[in-house]
């Protein structure tokens, strides 16, 4: 487990907004390497990694994407400031005083905000509007700034993991680093059933990687892993806080994408209370993730969400509970382990039926 | 055919849990195709095999309805829509569950105006006592649908969920009816059309018909004081131009017009600015699939009291008949 | 040191406004190498003094701020989450997703929360949010949490001297750092230069809070000149043109009204003469710096204010470029040094 959580912590530190995952993809290659039977990337950076199964069980699809939410320069200022838009959706007041790194080289800068002494009355009583925001490098003008940053380039969140306070960690793209890190746990043991591990690409700007991976892979069973939200502030009315941080993994039953399956839910949460491994319901219907696009792929599959509860999700400072992390890593396990033996699954293209 | 649509419209099948509903039409089809089968997602496919043109006719079988997302100290239910849910239509309605367990949709009495009504400020009251009397009966996850019942008066039908299962019943009837054709006819009753016409392009891809339609319910314009729309209970099925998910392709389109000429078929035509069926997802799949659909006129959709006109229904039959003869 | 590696260091030390006690110590040890001796007094307002060359030697009194803005903690939850409210002018729009230390029984990690945008009920999507409504999260549950913290504790903002181009450093406390680090420029300096003068260099405290550190300061040092060092508004896009300056053009000395007009003259012209680059600001009012508290010390004293152009103030990341705090301290001594007494 020392060794999940070194990986998350290693993971969340490099940069990989979406559309440019190399970093992460490389180290995550480099971990599973010795692991997997077969592994490539796809046109569109998907790593796609393959483990033969020992038995007679289904096609299961673990999906995890390797994008986090950043920004796009989209205009250098004739002063110097650097104009962007976000990918992925990060709220507008998450922006603001916040240090960024720019591009291959990592350029660093700083999101300024009018100070509260220039601001007109109607301005103090009103929020962040992220369209008003800029970039500064500390360039003196247009030229300075373009001879280090171009148009078109990405810019992550410039934050370092920290553990603090009752088992927990704070870290940028928890969203879905964890999903990554458990994944990469995952893959070390063998299972009865073929496993394809998903790394997916872009899936901050719309579950693209997903549709993709689901071609080429075609499962029958997929389970995806992510982060997800959780606001358990006290004052929010308890049933808006959508997951509590230290109840365990978080399983969707409906989001906006997708209705999780109800014999793949069943196996989890009989998984889960034969083991002794907490868990919770995601308790609002919000957010979207890769299942709803795995769901619907090819002639379909049964999916599932397994999420960790991230506060302040889509920010810098994202802070999860390591018990959380840990229970998942072990949710996970058994409920591949005992996929084939609980689940029934018929297919009738070919009417294999696993039992 | 009042039976078969009172069994249909009265099964529980929310979005996702089609499986009641499936059930009872396998029943009703057994024998009178060639084969059945379902797929992952729930869909039920039923196909009269021939050697001539592969034409797919797509009918869902979910019905909106709620999700419990939180049961709270007292019993309460908080909840989400599965499917699309106006709050001042299902406030005050009597929904229930699978296991039958009734509930009654209220709101937050301490609000200022109720045009502020949204659903994050109702729930439902299955009344019980505590939260772990409420758990004896309900579990977060649970689906409930309205529950009404199903009346035939004056040729017209008064019941929910007519959206979709008078698509269902029609599809059913035409199954039943067997006509001649060398065409291969899938049967498809799809799963999940409500939340974003997810069953439907899974079923079409794998079966790759050559065409396809959805037959499902469409509005009327001719209640009092209501949007102006040509569509009304009463002058045929309604042939799909376009609806926000789809422009029907016109091949498929004008085959379905020359059928209903040809056949003297009362018809009237569906331009719809609001709402999607399963030819939306349908015609993006594989590499594209002239898709159309046929709509019968419907009041009151995605209310507990949904109206249909009995000739429509009987002609949307015919015309389905007539298309897949051709 | 350098400028901007002393700069860097000042911006770690954390001091917010009321509990500058934490930092007294280290501010004296930065001066004490160039100073006849230095003193902290009763508010922790640190004093450094430099002796005049002359028989009959007047007094410079320098003051800069050494405090910067940050919260205090007014309540604990059962769950554990911290409630707050602003020491000095903070902006709660400009606080989320923030990493903060909050200053218990040990320093603590914490983190200030936002709350994720489809939780938000689509009225209050464009309402401002209220500090009152914000939570610390240190990752503790309510029994640990009241055992490491009380309320009155002190928080202040995590955000460690990032350095960009053309030597401009941004970081939580560039308000007043920089004013800090211009005194040890003025120090430095007069090591080379002869001055009549005794020269009080001190860095005051809780001036966010209504300039009380210069208040004591002024009154128990009776000066016959008073110099005010402090940050001044830095360009922005949408700021007014005559109230914000470009960095690097220099530093920016007052004229106006309560400003010693005959003074600032005499410091520009010590400008050209030395080609230090400055710019004019210009003040209709009483400045908002300690400059206001100078001019009304005791019978009152002549004073000029020369400020550092810092570009997004009271945020995480206001930015100054060390040329200009360069300036500000070698034009300084050199007034200092070449001043006329009348």
């Amino acid at each position: 487990m020392k060794e999940a959580l070194e990986n998350l912590k290693k993971l969340t530190a490099l940069d990989g907004v979406s559309g440019e995952e190399k970093p992460v993809r490389d180290y995550i290659i480099s971990k599973i390497t010795d692991h997997v039977d077969d592994y490539y990337v796809d046109n569109i950076g998907n790593l796609i990694t393959y483990k033969k199964g020992t038995g007679n069980g289904p096609k299961v699809m673990l999906d995890a994407h390797m994008d986090e939410v950043g920004l796009l320069i989209t205009l250098i200022n004739s002063d110097g400031l650097l104009k962007f838009r976000t990918i992925g959706g990060i709220e507008d007041r998450v922006l603001v005083g916040k240090r960024v790194r720019i591009g291959e080289n990592r350029v660093p800068g700083i999101i300024g905000f009018k100070p509260l002494h220039l601001q007109s009355s109607k301005e103090r009583k009103g929020t962040v509007d992220k369209k008003q925001l800029t970039i500064d490098i500390g360039a003196k003008d247009k030229e300075q700034a373009a001879s280090k940053v171009e148009i078109g380039d990405l810019a992550a969140f410039a934050y370092d993991p920290v553990e603090f306070g009752d088992n927990k960690l704070m870290a940028k793209a928890l969203d879905d680093r964890v999903g990554c890190a458990v994944l990469i746990e995952l893959l070390k043991h063998k299972y009865e059933c073929d496993i394809y591990g998903c790394f997916t690409v872009q899936e901050e700007i719309g579950l693209k990687g997903a549709k993709t991976s689901t071609f080429q892979v075609k499962p029958d069973i997929a389970l995806v892993l992510e982060g997800t939200t959780c606001y358990d502030v006290p004052d929010t009315k308890e049933y808006g806080m959508s997951t509590v941080c230290g109840k365990g993994p978080a399983l969707t039953v409906m989001d906006r994408t997708v209705i999780a399956d109800r014999d793949l839910l069943r196996h989890i949460t009989k998984t889960a209370e034969l083991n002794g491994i907490p868990y919770q319901f995601k308790q609002t219907i919000t957010g979207g993730t890769n299942a709803g696009k795995i769901q619907t792929g090819g002639t379909g599959a049964k999916v599932a969400v397994i999420a960790l509860p991230c506060r302040y999700i889509h920010s810098p400072v994202s802070v999860m509970d390591i018990n959380d992390f840990e229970n998942m890593i072990k949710l996970s396990k058994k409920v591949l382990e005992t996929l084939p033996a609980s689940i029934t699954l018929y297919r009738e293209q070919g009417g294999k039926e696993y039992v | 055919m009042f039976n078969v649509i009172n069994k249909l419209t009265q099964t529980f099948g929310p979005s996702g849990n089609e499986k009641k509903v499936a059930d009872l039409i396998r029943d009703l089809l057994k024998n009178k195709v060639d084969e059945i089968k379902t797929d992952v997602l729930g869909n039920l496919i039923c196909i009269k095999k021939g050697s001539g043109k592969k034409i797919m006719l797509a009918a869902h079988m979910d019905e909106i309805g709620i999700i419990v997302s939180y049961i709270d100290k007292n019993g309460f239910l908080r909840f989400s829509n599965v499917g699309g849910l106006d709050p001042f239509v299902i406030l005050g309605k009597r929904v229930i569950f699978e296991n039958g367990t009734m509930g009654v949709i209220w709101y937050e009495e301490n609000i200022d105006e109720i045009k502020n009504i949204k659903l994050e400020k109702m729930y439902i009251d299955i009344a019980a006592k505590s939260k772990e009397d409420a758990e004896k009966l309900v579990n977060v996850g649970d689906m409930a649908v309205f529950e009404a019942d199903t009346t035939l008066q004056n040729g017209r039908i008064i019941s929910k969920a007519l959206d979709n299962r008078i698509g269902c019943a029609v599809l059913v009837q035409a199954a039943l009816n067997q006509s001649e054709t060398e065409n291969e006819i899938y049967y498809v009753f799809t799963a999940q059309e409500e939340v974003g016409l997810r069953g439907a392009g899974p079923a079409a891809y794998g079966l790759l018909p050559d065409m396809a339609l959805a037959i499902d319910v469409t509005a009327t314009g001719d209640t009092p004081e209501c949007k102006p729309m040509p569509v009304k209970l009463g002058a045929g099925p309604a042939i799909k131009i376009k609806d926000r998910s789809v422009i029907a392709h016109p091949e498929v389109k004008d085959r379905l017009i020359k059928c209903a000429i040809e056949n003297n078929i009362p018809h009237q035509f569906e331009i719809l600015t609001q709402g999607g069926t399963d030819a939306g997802s349908i015609h993006t799949t594989a590499g594209g699939i002239p898709s159309g659909g046929i709509a019968i006129p419907t009041r009151n959709i995605h209310n507990s009291a949904e109206i249909v006109d009995m000739k429509d229904v009987e002609n949307t039959v015919k015309l389905i008949e007539a298309f897949i003869s051709q | 040191m350098e400028c901007g590696e002393l700069l860097k260091k000042l911006n770690d030390i954390r001091a917010v406004t009321g509990r500058e006690n934490m930092a007294a110590g280290k501010i004296a040890e930065l001066f004490r190498q160039y100073c006849d001796d230095v003193s902290i007094d009763a508010f922790y307002n640190v004093i450094g003094f430099k002796k005049g060359q002359s028989e009959n030697p007047g007094n410079v009194l320098i003051t800069a701020h050494y405090d910067e803005i940050g919260l205090i903690v007014t309540g604990i939850e059962d769950s554990g989450f911290l409630r707050f409210t602003a020491a000095g002018g903070v902006d709660a729009k400009a606080i989320g997703a923030m990493e903060v230390t909050v200053h218990g029984k040990k320093d603590l990690f914490g983190v200030i929360g936002v709350k994720p945008p489809h939780l938000i009920p689509p009225e209050d999507k464009d309402k401002g949010i209220k500090m009152e409504d914000m939570r610390i999260d240190i990752g503790y549950d309510g029994e640990k949490a009241r055992k490491l913290v009380s309320i009155g504790d002190m928080i202040s903002f995590n955000s460690p001297a990032q350095e960009l181009m053309n030597n401009r450093i941004a970081g939580k406390s560039m308000d007043n750092r920089s004013g800090v680090a211009a005194l040890v420029e003025i120090l430095k300096e007069l090591q080379k230069l002869k001055h009549d003068d005794n020269v009080y260099v001190v860095a005051t405290v809780q001036e966010e809070l209504g300039l009380i550190g210069a208040i004591c300061a002024t009154y128990n040092i009776k000066a016959d000149l008073g110099i005010a060092i402090d940050v001044c508004h830095g360009d922005m896009p949408d700021a007014p043109s005559d109230e914000a300056f470009p960095l690097d053009k220099g530093v920016a000395v007052a004229i106006g009204p309560i400003i010693s007009r005959k003074h600032a003259k005499e410091c520009i012209k010590i400008a050209n003469e030395e080609n230090i680059p400055y710019q004019i600001d210009p003040e209709a009012g009483d400045t908002g710096t300690e400059a206001a508290v100078h001019a009304v010390a005791r019978e009152g004293i002549p004073v000029i204010l020369l400020s550092i152009p810092c570009k997004y103030m009271h945020t995480a990341v206001e930015m100054v470029s060390v040329s200009d705090i360069v300036s500000t301290g070698r034009l300084a001594a050199r007034y200092i040094a070449g001043r006329s007494k009348e």
